[in-house]
């Protein structure tokens, strides 16, 4: 499956700085690990311990991930997955 | 600096005191590069809490997505303390993910123009600035602004 992924401003350092970027896998964990590929160091940004980390969304389509399957979400070729940090304090 | 609409202070101010003892947030977007804040958007606290916050994830991607559509960036991002003082706490500074944003915090209990104080959040460091309301902007701007 070929996704295009959104990649947010604070994580750009990591790709280049490229905003969209054409990635292969069929969950989100394969298109994060392949990322992380790529670009060594964008998985510790998204996952941590095993599941995505909690102030980053991560969006199939117009859907946070956490309100489907989290990291094994499926995909289908040309969805696109968009990263966002949350907006969180105290 | 940050250079600011009465009337946007205002509608932050009534939000914070109308959520109040649960921390209100939003933002106000305005043109990518502009440093103007021009629409206000009152974002759902998905917390729920009086000493947390965070943006609704659902809402910010439509929010994000129009942005990005209308060529826009967040200027300010605001939320309220509802005990503590004005100042950003821990997680404020370790979650804050946009350099370019002035971070507004309104202590609503004590909602008062004065009282609001803004900040640059950089690679977790803290600098407070100064905050200059205006009375009014540019007729043309006046008129594109959702307070």
């Amino acid at each position: 499956m070929s996704v295009t992924v959104i990649v947010p401003t604070i994580l750009r350092s990591l790709t280049n700085q490229q905003k969209h970027i054409d990635m292969e896998g069929s969950q989100v964990s394969e298109v994060i690990d392949h990322m992380d590929q790529q670009y060594p160091g964008i998985k510790e940004k998204l996952v941590a311990n095993g599941d995505a980390h909690r102030f980053i969304n991560i969006y199939v389509n117009d859907n946070d991930i956490r309100f489907q399957d989290g990291l094994a979400t499926s995909l289908r070729d040309g969805d696109v997955l968009t990263i966002l940090p949350a907006v969180a304090g105290g | 600096m940050l250079t600011i609409h009465t009337r946007l202070i205002s509608a932050m101010i009534a939000q914070a005191s109308n959520d109040h003892p649960i921390e209100a947030c939003g933002i106000i977007a305005g043109p990518a590069g502009s440093n103007l804040p021009l629409r206000l958007i009152p974002m759902r606290n998905a917390a729920q809490s009086e000493s947390f916050f965070m943006f609704d994830s659902q809402q910010q991607l439509q929010v994000w997505k129009e942005m990005n559509a209308r060529h826009e960036e967040p200027i300010v991002i605001y939320h309220s303390h509802t005990a503590s003082e004005a100042y950003p706490s821990r997680s404020d500074v370790e979650l804050a993910a946009e350099p370019q944003a002035h971070y507004i915090i309104i202590p609503s209990y004590s909602p008062d123009e004065n009282e609001v104080r803004s900040f640059r959040i950089v690679d977790q460091m803290v600098i407070e600035e100064r905050i200059r309301i205006v009375q009014q902007y540019q007729p043309e701007l006046e008129f594109q602004m959702v307070a």
